[in-house]
Parts: C-alpha cells; sequence; structure tokens
C-alpha cells in the first residue's frame, strides 16, 4: 500500500487559518466587568440586560436570530458551551499573538467571555481587546475601538497565530487521520496475504473508492498512482472535518470547511497542484487556442477559466455549502425564539434533526465533489494533446 | 436585507431549473440504460455541481451584501 496521507500541506493551512478577516459586523453592547477564572470560566456578576439581550432585537423590538447564526458559523477563541455574555460557560483557548514586542501568548479566559472590545488585556505594556472574535491593540488602557462607517475597527492588528476553535478542530482532524490510517496501514504490514482485519477493512473501500472510481477515472490508469496521496489526503481531512462541524458538542461544531480562509488554503493548493502538472499540451492550450483570429478574445478567457476561476469555484463550493448548512439548523432552532413558544420546538427540533441527517450526506458529498473535481482538473492538466 | 433575500430566491430558483434539467435528464438515461448507471451518476454529479457552484455565488453575494 503507497504512502496513504501526504499532510506537508497541512502547515500551511494552519497559517493561512489564523489570518482570517472579518466578514460580518455586528452592533454592540455596554458592559462592566469583573470575573474569576478557572479553566470553566463562569462570570456570577451578572448585569441585568433584561430578559433578552439588546443586540438580538430588531428595530419593533421582535427577536432577530442573525447575529446568534454569525456568532455560531464564525470562529472563536474559546469553546463556547452554554450563556450569554457574563453568564456564559465556555472552555478557554489560547491566544497566540505576534505584535511588534514579539510573542504574545495568553489564555482568552483573559478576555472575560467579552467579543465587543471592552475588557482590556494588558501583556508586555501593550492592550489587547477582543472585538467580534479579532484581536486589536490599543494605545492606552482607557482607549476604545475607533469604528469606520462600516462599523469595522481601524486600531492595529497584531498578527494572531491563536488556537481557536478551527484550528483545534484541523489539529483535531490530523491526529484523528494519523490514528486511523497509521493504524490501517501497519494492519496491512502485519497481515502478509491475510485479509486484514478491523479498521483497516473499514477504510479499504473508501480508500479503494477513491482510487477506482476518482483517480483512475480522472486522471487516467497511467498517471493516476502520482496523484493518489494528495486525493486521499483531500476526500478524507474535507471528510472528516465536514462530520466534525456536524458534532454539536466537543469539538463543538466548528465551522471549519465553512470557514472561507480554510476552503481558500485548500483551492491554492489544488491550484498548484494543477498547474504544475500541467504538461506542454495543457499550457499550449491556455495561451495559443486555436482558431487564431479570436486570440485575444480567447487567451485571457482561458487563462482565467483554467488558472483561476475553476479554483475559485471549488473554494466557494465548499464554503458555502457547509456554511448553508450550518445557517439552516440554526435557522430551525431560531424558530423557538422567534415564535416565543415552547410548542414550535416540536416543529423546528425534527425538521432541525431531518437537515442534520440530510447534512451527513452533504457532508461526503462535498468531500467527494471536491476530490472528484480536483481530479478531474488533473486529468485536464496531465493529458495528451489529441490536436 | 429584503433585497439580499429576494437574490438569494432568484439564485436558488436557477439552481432548481439547472438541477432539476441534470437530475431529470439523467434518470432518464439510466432509465434507458441501466447498465450505464455508474457513469451517468458521475457525470451528474459533476453537472450538478457545477450549476450549484453558479448558484453558490448568488448566495454568497447575498450574504455579505
Amino acid at each position: 500500500m503507497h504512502k496513504l496521507l501526504n499532510f506537508s500541506a497541512l502547515a500551511s493551512l494552519t497559517v493561512l487559518l489564523s489570518t482570517n478577516a472579518p466578514l460580518y459586523a455586528q452592533g454592540h453592547e455596554e458592559h462592566g466587568h469583573k470575573g474569576h477564572e478557572h479553566i470553566i470560566t463562569v462570570h456570577e456578576d451578572v448585569e441585568v440586560h433584561g430578559e433578552r439581550f439588546p443586540e438580538t432585537e430588531n428595530e419593533e423590538g421582535d427577536y432577530d436570530p442573525t447575529p446568534v447564526i454569525m456568532h455560531h458559523i464564525q470562529d472563536a477563541h474559546s469553546f463556547h458551551i452554554y450563556g450569554e455574555g457574563h453568564e456564559a460557560v465556555s472552555v478557554p483557548l489560547p491566544v497566540i499573538l505576534w505584535t511588534e514586542k514579539g510573542l504574545v501568548t495568553f489564555m482568552s479566559s483573559e478576555f472575560h467571555h467579552d467579543s465587543h472590545g471592552h475588557h482590556v488585556v494588558e501583556k508586555k505594556g501593550m492592550y489587547f481587546v477582543n472585538y467580534h472574535e479579532d484581536i486589536f491593540q490599543l494605545e492606552r488602557p482607557d482607549e476604545t475601538l475607533t469604528l469606520d462607517e462600516e462599523g469595522h475597527p481601524t486600531n492595529t492588528q497584531p498578527l494572531d497565530f491563536s488556537i481557536t476553535k478551527n484550528v483545534f478542530t484541523l489539529f483535531l482532524a490530523c491526529i484523528l487521520l494519523f490514528l486511523i490510517f497509521g493504524t490501517a496501514a501497519r494492519k496491512y504490514k502485519n497481515a502478509g496475504h491475510k485479509v486484514p482485519r478491523g479498521i483497516a477493512s473499514f477504510v479499504e473501500p473508501l480508500v479503494v473508492y477513491v482510487r477506482d472510481d476518482i483517480a483512475k477515472a480522472n486522471v487516467g490508469e497511467k498517471k493516476h498512482e502520482k496523484y493518489m496521496p494528495y486525493l486521499l489526503t483531500l476526500f478524507f481531512l474535507i471528510w472528516v472535518i465536514n462530520l466534525m462541524g456536524l458534532i454539536p458538542f466537543f469539538p463543538f461544531s466548528a465551522n471549519l470547511t465553512g470557514n472561507i480562509a480554510f476552503t481558500m488554503s485548500l483551492a491554492v493548493i489544488a491550484m498548484f497542484v494543477v498547474s504544475f502538472s500541467g504538461g506542454k499540451a495543457y499550457w499550449k492550450h491556455i495561451f495559443f487556442p486555436k482558431p487564431w483570429g479570436v486570440w485575444p478574445i480567447l487567451m485571457p478567457i482561458e487563462f482565467a477559466s483554467n488558472v483561476i476561476i475553476k479554483f475559485f469555484a471549488l473554494m466557494i463550493r465548499l464554503f458555502a455549502n457547509i456554511t448553508a448548512g450550518h445557517i439552516i439548523v440554526l435557522s430551525l432552532i431560531s424558530l423557538v425564539f422567534i415564535f416565543q413558544s415552547v410548542g414550535m420546538a416540536a416543529v423546528a427540533v425534527p425538521f432541525a434533526l431531518f437537515i442534520s441527517v440530510l447534512e451527513l450526506l452533504v457532508a461526503a458529498l462535498q468531500a467527494y465533489i471536491f476530490t472528484l473535481l480536483v481530479a478531474l482538473f488533473i486529468g485536464q492538466a496531465v493529458a495528451d494533446d489529441h490536436h | 436585507m429584503s433585497f439580499a433575500a429576494i437574490g438569494a430566491g432568484l439564485a436558488v430558483i436557477g439552481a432548481g431549473i439547472g438541477i432539476g434539467q441534470v437530475g431529470g435528464r439523467a434518470m432518464e438515461g439510466i432509465a434507458r440504460q441501466p447498465e450505464a448507471s455508474g457513469k451517468i451518476q458521475t457525470a451528474m454529479i459533476i453537472a450538478a455541481a457545477l450549476v450549484e457552484g453558479a448558484a453558490l455565488f448568488g448566495i454568497v453575494v447575498s450574504l455579505i451584501a
């Protein structure tokens, strides 16, 4: 059995992950701070907000699920278990920042559940706040964040290499895959000519499926072997992360494949793989498409579609599918709060369950489609000239 | 926000028509030639993914807007 997994790509993924631009802006609310820290941080100094939080209400005072949903599909610096604001119970994760004074590390519990830029953490004479899970640096401790017209802070942002929820999920997926495939590979080594048992007999049909129906069918009989480690890594990594995103308890449904930075890393790697496997015929087809009369129009189109748009579509497809799945489940659960009745749960929960089960299918399907399309693009790139 | 929702709805109409066509024709193809169902399924999924990808561009734009 050939080398199953090639994880060298993953190091670059994690680096790209942590420089993740804020996609959504929300309104903010006022808080005062004091609190305790444990490994699980619980805050007793509850601020009286009334029954509901101003952030989750629209102008007419109705419940607005959008901020809650956006918060749930975003990356976070802690595992949020339950509760709102200062009552929240969460598991903190390490914050790792690279500033002009070097490396700064602390646990996210020092923010005291604040993600509105109010609680200032002082380290090495620098002041940090958490604004919607992005870390910003302040000049003075009494300073507040300055927002531009669109609500994005203009303060300096240190390079954030934190082990966030998404990064943790990626690490967990890597460890899981190493364990599964390491064990499987060892079983094959030890089994000799006998049929391997246990985990190996579970992964074998999947590996053979990827080899026969994805790699051989699209890359080609002769050249597929070289791409097997990459294609298997893609398929199993995306699948496992998609499935882990559906687990509401540990690892707390991190929306990793629904993070555009992550899917972009996958797409960029795919772009390099396809571009570097492209032979003379492939590049000739892109730069000198026939007939010559339409060359000035055709060349840019061929170039954009083969080098950029294909991979842009890969990025958007995975991101949007997984994010949409998470949004639908959260929207259905939000129905209970929109209608303000427990009875609604009788409708919302079965629907959410149905969508969750559908998402199990989507998790595998998106992993399959991503791998299949990458294999197809590689196949186009390595194909011999037929003209 | 409501305009974004209309945009999302329009994108979904497009995807619905597209994937409906792809799925329907694949069904016809499989009914006519059941032995080719494996190949037809693969081609169907690729085509459906491409249609869906175009619709998702619209959804993402309406999500951001």
